[in-house]
């Protein structure tokens, strides 16, 4: 059975650049904990904007700091912003989500309405009004970011929840004496898996575009951690000077984008019993 | 019908007074003082108690909520602390800037989308229909700021065709100071790096829609009839494929708003988002809580037009107890 899962996972092309690109986005991650290049906030002012380079490999920007170590190091803040941001939303989102399911009536309602709620503070928003009162920062983004999963989680769990309550095996279990709780433990989260593994990594996506815009807006990370989105921001006021490196990041961004996208599409169709059987 | 709209749009009101609420929270309840952070670490006490009382900031919480509330909807506002004028005045003028440009964002992205979903799902498993299917995978990964950028280094920089930034404003003495045509030429790139984004996901949405549309018995009755592939597409699957468009066109409707914040800063543009930003960084929060209740109760209307317009299209809705 693995061996025919891994199989199907090879032969699916878009699951497979995307698992590439994920791949690499975290190998980056994990090798610029060990080992980069040069330290990323270290300026050298005599070696500044020079061109890429065996000493530097995508150059250097306005004040000397060298590119490569940079990006490496930037997607270290993109992972944690995307893992923490995904793992409010999925928390906090999945058992507002369960709690709709089972319980139903006033409860249910007062999910939902809570969800449409949320949906009225996208992330930027919520950035905006917590940056005016604590400032800007990393936690500020992350909170903003993940606050806004919430309902997306939420309503997803209620929906993919509620057809698994109505199956019969969920009837024979409530027959034989099993509270929701258990119900939902060993019945509704195994049956919803797939569905929530999916969106997450959506999720993770669009939370890393996010990220990216606020730290450009300069609400998010702050110097010197490196950042995607502040290198941008940096590299717009050069863009007479040195165009490529307004490039560097927002291919980096992309790529990074596109990759787990493309792995969530793909594991949509993979998870998918009804098209596995097809197969 | 009636009995859907009330409950729709007592739902709708709930959830700006919610909104109005979480705003005035946030901003004026959990951190202590507003007037602290308006005046910054170093302020004294005397000018931080001076402060308080020009904004009224003494009088305890509900009266300010109430004060804030009801001049809203008397349609007074308070004023900006930074710029000494009634924050209304000031969301007014910046919106002649961001409505254009959220509406400019929204045509170019429907009439892409469109175009490119009914193209792909007509193509359906063909060259075009990949073609269109990672353009739209690429639409959806790049930030809406970075192609920004990238159309500024190529149109700006390279080609000098317009300028990296700025607005010349809708009317002046001559074409140089602005116009018409200047205003909406300041807005195209703008528009077209909000839009980008949209139509990749919108495009997604359409191709689908259509796609399923076509497997319904009556396009084949249609076909059947005799009617033609084109006739089939315009009168039957068109029509049906729109209901689920319409939804995600009114959710983007709400994401170009926010997002217009973003991609104002890089044009910098004079619109509600650079307002928004200045304002934080003015410390502001007058102002801030202003826009960003306006921005929170745009979201919401949006949300509210669009179900009502849904259970237009779509009768069943009318009628399901859920709608």
């Amino acid at each position: 059975m693995p061996e025919r899962a891994v199989r199907r996972a090879i032969g699916h092309p878009s699951f497979v650049v995307g698992a590439l690109l994920v791949g690499a986005l975290l190998l980056a991650a994990a090798l610029s904990l060990a080992w980069q290049p040069y330290p990323p906030a270290e300026i050298d002012i005599p070696n500044k904007l020079a061109p890429p380079s065996l000493a530097h490999w995508l150059g250097t920007d306005s004040l000397g700091r060298d590119i490569a170590s940079q990006l490496l190091v930037g997607s270290q803040n993109s992972i944690v912003v995307g893992v923490i941001a995904v793992g409010i939303g999925l928390v906090v989102g999945v058992a507002l989500g369960c709690l709709a399911a089972a319980r139903r009536g006033w409860v249910e309602e007062a999910v939902m309405r809570f969800a449409d709620f949320t949906f009225a503070f996208p992330a930027l928003l919520s950035a905006i009004m917590l940056t005016a009162i604590y400032g800007p920062g990393l936690a500020t983004s992350i909170v903003a970011i993940g606050l806004f999963n919430i309902p997306v989680f939420a309503r997803l769990t209620r929906a993919s929840a509620r057809s698994v309550w109505t199956r019969d095996y969920v009837l024979a279990a409530r027959a034989a004496g099993k509270g929701a709780w258990r119900i939902t433990t060993d019945h509704v989260l195994p049956n919803i898996a797939n569905v929530l593994i999916v969106q997450a990594t959506i999720q993770f996506a669009m939370a890393i575009l996010a990220e990216a815009a606020l730290s450009y807006l300069g609400l998010g990370t702050q110097p010197p951690q490196p950042s995607w989105g502040r290198m941008l921001n940096e590299a717009q006021t050069m863009l007479f000077e040195a165009p490529l490196l307004a490039v560097y990041p927002g291919v980096t961004i992309a790529l990074a984008v596109l990759g787990l996208n493309l792995m969530g599409d793909g594991l949509r169709d993979l998870l998918d019993p009804k098209l596995a059987r097809q197969r | 019908m009636l009995l859907f709209l009330i409950r729709r749009a007592a739902t709708f009101a709930a959830t700006l007074l919610a909104a109005s609420l979480v705003v005035f929270a946030v901003l004026e309840l959990l951190p202590g003082s507003p007037a602290q952070v308006m005046l910054g670490e170093t302020a004294t006490a005397e000018a931080i108690a001076a402060l308080e009382a020009r904004l009224g900031l003494d009088r305890p919480a509900p009266v300010r909520y109430a004060s804030w509330i009801g001049g809203l909807l008397r349609g007074q506002s308070a004023v900006s602390y930074a710029y000494d004028t009634p924050t209304f005045e000031l969301i007014a003028e910046r919106l002649q800037v961001s409505l254009p440009l959220a509406l400019l964002a929204m045509a170019l992205t429907v009439v892409v989308a469109l175009v490119l979903g009914v193209y792909a799902a007509s193509r359906h498993n063909g060259p075009g229909d990949f073609g269109v299917m990672v353009l739209s995978q690429l639409g959806v990964a790049v930030p809406s700021f970075w192609l920004a950028i990238l159309l500024i280094l190529l149109f700006a920089v390279q080609w000098q065709w317009v300028s990296a930034g700025g607005f010349p404003g809708w009317s002046g003495a001559e074409a140089s100071d602005g116009g018409l045509w200047p205003g909406l030429k300041a807005l195209l790139l703008p528009a077209l790096s909000l839009a980008a984004v949209q139509a990749a996901i919108l495009t997604r949405v359409t191709r689908s829609s259509v796609l399923e549309a076509m497997r319904e018995d009556y396009v084949r009755t249609a076909r059947a009839k005799g009617l033609s592939r084109r006739a089939v597409l315009w009168r039957h699957v068109l029509r049906n494929a729109m209901i689920p468009v319409l939804t995600i066109m009114g959710l983007q409707f709400a994401n170009l708003i926010t997002g217009a914040i973003v991609v104002e800063n890089v044009f910098v543009l004079p619109g509600i988002g650079r307002l928004v930003f200045q304002a934080i960084n003015n410390r502001d929060l007058v102002l801030v809580r202003d826009v960003v209740m306006l921005l929170a109760a745009v979201v919401v209307a949006i949300n509210f037009v669009v179900d009502v317009l849904y259970a237009l299209v779509d009768p069943r809705l009318r009628v399901a107890g859920d709608a």
